[in-house]
């Protein structure tokens, strides 16, 4: 402690010393600093390593293939991020990617609404089960683990009782400019991703809303006394992810061109989102994250799974590569931050 | 007295407070001038902190009443006493560790070019303020994590200045501090009195350190403030004695079978 103290009254001469500072130092020291640059090393590495190791990696088809997987998983993990950051998780926007398909197939076929007007409905009852979600365990003071529990199996009973577990065709209103836009074009999904992803970061990182998210996360009480409104912006956190996770479910059912009650694997895309925001530096029990990181956290499970599958090793290992990478990603997280935190990084 | 004549920053009269059948306060009446630095001592269970829950608005008295710069208030809530000017600084509370300084500056009160936050003109004011105020950390893009207890008590108090604070409540600031970050909560309030804007009360348990920056001693004692002079005119050692005359006469008293009809204990002076 009263070293600290010493450091401060050190420092008064400091800014005369550090020009001194070699640029490129202080370039290499900002980029440790950020905490997507470790996820952007693995990334990029893994990216050079298969494209040596199997000449079909780098091509078209095959980079899209990577683009169409990393993007659903992406684009919820950048709600995914801010509701963590908010020091909450939501487990039901799996099954919300699935469900949201099949209430466009009921919305245009059984009660004939236009195709535009019963996607935008469907976002909307999207955010309506996010908002029950952030409402429970707000107000009714439910752990979100336990809430999104809840909503996850109910979620799913209801996409398997209405849809009888079984595929149906996509509307055909919306075949042509709608599916193309929406995710039947080659890059169209990476494109929402990319969007998606740019307004969230900047939403965390430079708005009034991120840096309450940070606050809520960060130190609850606090945040309290300093006047903001946690519940608001909790609920608000599930909200967008959900219906983040609504819009991902349409983009997947326009991509492979059907609606399918395994959109998003059960589960799974949950995790995967999950996954992908603790590899880039988010933290589970709130406070800190970013949604640049999650991103790439999505982009380095999805070239594990396709150059895995390139070079001829099975999708077994994945498993075990994908467990490794959260337990190493997630030590080294917390190791770095008690290492930023004394000020030595 | 240092700082009279210039008019009233709060007046309690009479304020009584009971949770079911134990009474925090008796009968507390306490004044402070503005620009005056009260030290409000006294015991555990002295009902020291109901009586800063009353002040910042948090519990609403059962009687007596409560003047704000000469007008007499009832304070609904904690927003509502904030907005009369009168903020509490909890030993670390509301700071966020992974903010940095100027954030926490500025939280819940952000400088917004719509959409986005006015970061720069954030990093300028809260230097400057910071500055203003003697208050010296290395730079105030670090994360508040990164500081000392002391550097971010001072970071609290600078922020509720900033705010427009006019009565500043400091709820044992130094509590689990070692000397030297005493002493720049010590020094931060002797800036604040040398500007006379802001009225301070701060709340020890251990009165020794705070004694040197305060110009009045109130000792609150089962509920009233049973001790009220100016720090010329009193000394450690005077109020050690209370203290254990204070605690003397509770052990005499535990001995003695209690009369349920008077919780309030006899005056331990």
């Amino acid at each position: 402690m009263s070293d600290t103290i010493e450091a401060t009254e050190r420092v008064e001469p400091a800014p005369a010393g550090r020009p001194s500072r070699s640029i490129l130092r202080r370039v290499g020291e900002e980029f440790l600093r950020r905490r997507e640059a470790s996820v952007l090393v693995v990334a990029v590495g893994l990216g050079v390593y298969f494209a040596s190791a199997h000449p079909a990696f780098l091509t078209e088809p095959n980079l899209v293939n990577i683009s169409q997987a990393t993007a659903p998983a992406a684009i919820i993990a950048a709600g995914m991020v801010l509701v963590l950051v908010s020091g909450e998780i939501d487990l039901s926007v799996g099954v919300v990617a699935a469900l949201a398909p099949f209430n466009m197939h009921y919305l245009i076929d059984y009660y004939s609404v236009p195709a535009i007007p019963a996607i935008l409905l469907v976002l909307l009852i999207s955010a309506a089960i996010g908002f029950i979600n952030g409402a429970v365990t707000v107000f009714l003071k439910v752990p979100s683990f336990v809430t999104t529990l809840g909503t996850l199996y109910l979620i799913t009973g209801v996409v398997l009782t209405t849809s009888h577990a079984y595929p149906v065709p996509i509307p055909p209103e919306t075949e042509g400019t709608i599916r193309t836009w929406l995710g039947a074009a080659p890059w169209s999904t990476l494109i929402w991703c990319l969007l998606i992803v740019g307004f969230f970061h900047v939403l965390l990182t430079r708005t009034p809303w991120g840096l309450h998210t940070i606050a809520v996360g960060g130190n609850l009480l606090g945040a309290t006394e300093a006047g903001i409104r946690a519940g608001r912006i909790k609920i608000g956190n599930f909200m967008m992810v959900s219906t983040l996770g609504g819009f991902a479910g349409i983009l997947e059912a326009f991509r492979i061109n059907t609606i399918d009650p395994n959109i998003g694997g059960g589960t799974q895309i949950m995790f995967i989102a999950v996954s992908a925001a603790v590899i880039g530096g988010t933290a589970l029990a709130g406070g800190s994250g970013t949604v640049l990181g999650a991103f790439l956290g999505a982009l380095v499970l999805a070239e594990l799974q396709n150059g895995m599958n390139l070079i001829g090793i099975s999708a077994n290992p994945y498993f075990l590569i994908l467990g490794i990478a959260i337990l190493v990603s997630m030590i080294a997280n917390v190791y770095l931050s008690r290492l930023r935190r004394a000020g030595r990084v | 007295m240092a700082a009279d004549g210039s008019g009233e920053a709060l007046r309690v009269e009479h304020v009584a407070k009971r949770f079911g059948g134990v009474t925090a306060l008796a009968d507390v009446n306490l004044h402070l001038a503005k620009g005056e630095v009260l030290g409000l001592i006294g015991d555990n269970g002295a009902g020291k902190s109901t009586l800063i829950k009353i002040l910042c608005g948090f519990h609403q008295p059962d009687a007596g009443k409560l003047s704000v710069a000469g007008e007499e208030v009832v304070l609904r809530s904690v927003d509502h006493a904030r907005s009369l000017g009168i903020d509490t600084v909890y030993q670390d509370l509301a700071l966020v560790n992974e903010l940095t300084v100027y954030h926490n500056m500025f939280l819940n009160r952000e400088l917004v070019r719509w959409p986005l936050l006015h970061n720069r003109r954030m990093r300028r004011l809260a230097r400057e303020h910071l500055d203003d105020m003697g208050v010296n950390i290395p730079s105030v893009d670090v994360e508040v994590a990164k500081l000392s207890g002391g550097q971010r008590q001072a970071i609290a108090v600078a922020r509720s200045v900033y705010t427009e604070a006019k009565i500043l409540l400091l709820d044992e600031p130094l509590a689990a501090m070692g000397a030297k970050e005493g002493a720049l909560i010590l020094d931060l309030v002797r800036e604040l009195k040398a500007k006379g804007d802001v009225s301070v009360i701060i709340i020890a348990h251990n009165y020794g350190q705070i004694l040197e920056v305060c110009d009045r001693i109130n000792l609150l004692q089962h509920g009233s403030i049973t001790f009220d002079k100016p720090t010329s005119e009193t000394s450690v050692q005077e109020l050690t004695d209370l203290v254990v005359a204070e605690y003397r006469a509770a052990r005499t008293q535990k001995l003695r079978p209690d009369p349920s009809t008077d919780a309030r204990p006899a005056p331990g002076r």
